[in-house]
């Protein structure tokens, strides 16, 4: 790639041919991650994208720089060894509500409070996609769609901003994949800002939640500026219905990376052996 | 010379007349090695005793280990350290101990059964604490009283911990101010009072020790003195992972393997590289899966409980061919198991424990030095493969501690095959003769690819397609069957018609039983294998060819080795095993006694 040419959303797609189905929110998703690498300008092999299991977690293979698509629910500790390993890359990762607040529910909170600087998209559809529709944690407690829980789950759904800030999260900000333009906005503040930055991505499924198409007349941006310190944040969203689109809170917590030096070799520490 | 405090402690006059009549007319014979348990309550400090005496043995030319024997509590508890001082390397415990240092009797019943001992065992007890437990009495063992609480209530902040190591380094014979001068160097920064307390209630003890039964003398050690290291085996391994290229680690603290990372933390910190303590084993294995990605020579260490959270993991490695090493420092289990206690029943998940076609490094240091050697060589050929590695250390390793040759640091570090910038057509996963494609790391120009746990094409588009799955479990299972491993594989001792196939810790009980043997006129030959995965047949014939009898020896209940070398590999002539669950360690004369069945 010749450095001077600008480069478009597209050079950031791969030539594979999605499997989402048509009409899938995740589209969108791409082609906002697309176009916010795109303004980022870095070249692709300096980004890496990190993901787990479920449809959404196939985006790696749909972009064209560094992915690594791994087991179930620990996109957020592979994507923290691949930061902390090689802190000159822009990290970031991605997956779905049940890969990133179920099964990888406890990386979730410690990622938040280990605030390395990785930008996690969570797509978040409420429900269980590739395995054919099953209830996650974000789902409705009345949800009866689903085979397993014909009566609903009768569970409280997690609340991703409330359990983000409780867990120390740096940066939090909700898109939505039916607004890709202001969604690539908020990829690119999240990578902008140092830390563990959550985008939540309501990213619905057509085929499982069909009813989700109703998510276009639900979400509404936010109207103030976001909070810095979380007790206001908390304070202001107490009440958020999960639909309230824009940055929700910046924080300004220093970022997670062990210093590093040459002060020894190898054949010198191995001398404190000596008897 | 002070005898007072004899005096109070027992009938003083035949106490003392019969220790230096017995001690006129005990031989004074030169001991190859000399075996000493120093045991008491959790905090009475047995283990700083032992761990003192160890460096003094060190200094003043000796060889020798230190084991210990501890409970699960945090404090309290029972503690013992197990030592073997030896004029020539050893690298087993012996059958029984000739000397046991009680500073109490609190907690014996719990580890009575890692304290053999016998008719020529002496046994120092303070009266203080009560008889001696019958255990000791059915031992046959010679009991002699020395009051270690009324010693150290003399000093002004003296301990008892103290005054037995000064009755034990003056009943081995160590110089006292080697021992004054390591104690200085160990104690030095808890400030000069600890230090002079220290010093009298040691004095104390060496004063006592004239009055006791002597102890078989130790040869003089060597006079020429190559370098040795005291080094514990967790700490061999953390200096293996470093050595062999590791600059990244993540894991999360378990015991017996704790004492790796702890070691690990400062050393990668002064060296360029990371160590990260993860929320729990599945984020330890992923990060450093992570790294590894990233192009960083990675490693995380646990223990049975950790390595069974890490297999879904490892078969993520095995199938993005991510290279990483995991070391599991055996415990006893299943589950929970005895933390604080050695056993290798770990190696059949190791073996066994992904799902999938998936192959992969197993290896097993079989020393507590060549913990550092087996650890870089796993690295290494992590990288050269871009496999896992699993190493099957165990806590009678990792926890325990050698006076021995330093190993040599070879400086040979993981070599990864990496793409070069804009490769004509890179694809990841290419079909290479080799079966080792180059790995592009981030950063690479023009090598961008998705590394997949699902099943990929050559460029790493998934796929489930059946020629590609075959084509790709061929190349994965080709690189490591096609590898030359060299001798490294195995350590081959001696010749003849019996040989001990055994693996890990036991492999020094198996020596020095078949060192015994010898001795008697029994040629055994001994090999312990350090590489299990892959298995490697041809060298494994080779190596016991014109062998009639084959004892195998491991420490599982379960006999997982010999089962693995019944599936793996044709064993010549009759076989036998000696096979039984930790913690007790396998003794050398388990060992010969099985031998001699043969004679």
């Amino acid at each position: 790639m010749n450095a001077s040419v600008p480069m478009t959303a597209q050079d950031f797609k791969s030539d594979l041919k999605p499997i989402w189905c048509p009409g899938c929110g995740d589209y969108s998703v791409l082609t906002a991650l697309a176009k916010a690498l795109a303004e980022l300008g870095r070249p692709r092999e300096e980004v890496a994208l990190i993901s787990g299991i479920g449809c959404s977690s196939r985006l790696p293979a749909y972009t064209s720089v560094y992915g690594f698509h791994g087991v179930h629910g620990r996109a957020l500790a592979v994507a923290a060894g691949v930061k902390l390993a090689r802190p000159d890359l822009t990290v970031l990762a991605a997956g779905g509500d049940g890969d990133g607040l179920s099964i990888g529910g406890n990386h979730f909170l410690h990622a938040c409070r280990r605030n390395v600087d990785i930008t996690y998209l969570l797509m978040d559809n409420q429900v269980y996609g590739m395995t054919k529709g099953q209830a996650s944690p974000t789902t409705a407690p009345d949800w009866c769609g689903s085979k397993l829980t014909p009566h609903g789950t009768g569970v409280s759904p997690v609340a991703p901003l409330h359990l983000a800030l409780a867990a120390g999260v740096n940066f939090f900000a909700r898109g939505f994949a039916g607004n890709p333009n202001e969604l690539a906005r908020l990829i690119g503040a999240g990578i902008a800002h140092p830390g563990f930055s959550v985008i939540h991505v309501l990213s619905p499924c057509v085929t499982f939640r069909p009813e989700q198409r109703g998510w276009k007349q639900a979400v509404r941006a936010v109207d103030a500026t976001p909070a810095s310190d979380p007790a206001e944040a908390f304070a202001r969203f107490a009440a958020d219905d999960g639909f309230t689109t824009g940055i929700l809170f910046a924080g300004d917590r220093a970022p997670f990376m062990p210093a590093r030096a040459m002060t020894a070799t190898v054949a010198g520490i191995a001398q404190g052996f000596a008897a | 010379m002070d005898t007072d405090h004899l005096q109070r402690a027992a009938p003083p006059a035949e106490a003392i007349l019969g220790y230096a009549s017995y001690r006129q007319t005990t031989p004074k014979v030169a001991a190859r090695s000399l075996s000493i348990a120093v045991i008491g309550s959790g905090g009475a400090g047995a283990m700083r005793a032992g761990e003192i005496l160890l460096e003094v043995a060190a200094k003043a030319g000796f060889h020798g280990l230190m084991t210990r024997a501890m409970g699960p509590q945090i404090r309290g508890g029972e503690a013992a350290a197990l030592l073997r001082l030896a004029t020539a390397p050893v690298s087993s415990l012996d059958d029984r101990f000739d000397l046991l240092i009680a500073l109490d009797w609190a907690n014996f019943a719990r580890f009575a059964a890692e304290l053999p001992l016998g008719p020529d065992s002496l046994v120092l007890t303070d009266p203080a604490e009560g008889a001696v437990p019958d255990a000791i009495e059915a031992s046959g063992a010679r009991v002699r009283p020395l009051p270690f609480k009324d010693l150290a209530r003399k000093v002004p902040g003296g301990r008892t911990n103290m005054v037995a190591l000064g009755a034990a380094a003056g009943m081995i014979g160590l110089p006292a101010p080697l021992v004054t001068s390591v104690l200085a160097d160990q104690l030095g920064r808890k400030g000069e009072a600890v230090l002079t307390a220290s010093t009298a209630a040691l004095a104390l003890g060496a004063e006592a020790a004239a009055f006791l039964p002597a102890l078989p003398r130790l040869a003089a050690p060597p006079r020429d003195q190559a370098a040795r290291w005291n080094i514990s085996g967790n700490q061999a391994t953390g200096l293996g992972a470093l050595a062999g290229g590791v600059r990244f680690v993540a894991a999360y603290p378990i015991t017996p393997a704790t004492e790796v990372l702890e070691w690990l933390a400062p050393a990668l910190e002064k060296t360029g590289g990371v160590l990260v303590q993860a929320e729990d084993e599945l984020a330890a294995i992923n990060m450093t899966i992570g790294a590894s990605f990233a192009g960083t020579p990675a490693l995380t260490a646990t223990s049975g409980p950790g390595l069974a959270l890490m297999v879904e993991a490892l078969g993520l490695a095995v199938a993005s061919e991510t290279p990483l090493v995991v070391v599991d420092v055996m415990r006893g289990g299943p589950s929970t198991g005895i933390p604080t206690k050695s056993e290798q029943s770990d190696l059949n998940i190791a073996v066994h424990g992904l799902h999938g076609d998936a192959p992969h490094l197993v290896l097993a240091p079989n020393t507590i030095v060549d913990c550092m050697r087996t650890t870089a060589w796993a690295v290494t050929l992590a990288e050269a493969l871009q496999v896992p590695a699993i190493v099957l250390s165990d806590q009678a390793l990792g926890q325990s501690r050698a006076i021995a040759a330093p190993p040599a640091l070879t400086g040979a570090v993981a070599q990864r095959l990496t793409a070069p910038d804009d490769a004509p057509g890179y694809a990841r996963y290419a079909l290479t003769p080799s079966g080792v494609s180059p790995m592009a790391i981030p950063g690479t120009r023009g090598g961008t690819y998705v590394a997949d746990g699902l099943e990929h094409n050559p460029r790493g588009a998934p796929s489930a397609q059946a020629g590609d799955h075959a084509a790709q479990l061929d190349k994965r299972a080709r690189k490591l069957e096609g590898f030359d491993y060299g001798d490294a594989w195995a350590d081959l001792e001696g010749t003849g018609e019996i040989a001990i196939l055994t693996w890990g810790s036991p492999t020094g009980p198996a020596r020095e039983a078949a060192e015994r043997a010898r001795t008697r006129g029994l040629a055994v030959r001994v090999l312990s294998l350090r590489l299990l995965l892959p298995a490697q047949p041809t060298r494994l014939a080779a190596a016991l060819a014109g062998v009639r009898r084959v004892l195998v020896v491991e420490q599982s209940a379960g006999a997982q080795f010999h089962k693995f070398l019944r599936a793996c590999y044709d064993l010549p002539g009759e076989v036998a095993v000696l096979a039984r669950p930790g913690p007790l360690p396998i003794r050398p004369g388990e060992i010969l006694a099985r031998l001699a069945a043969w004679e």
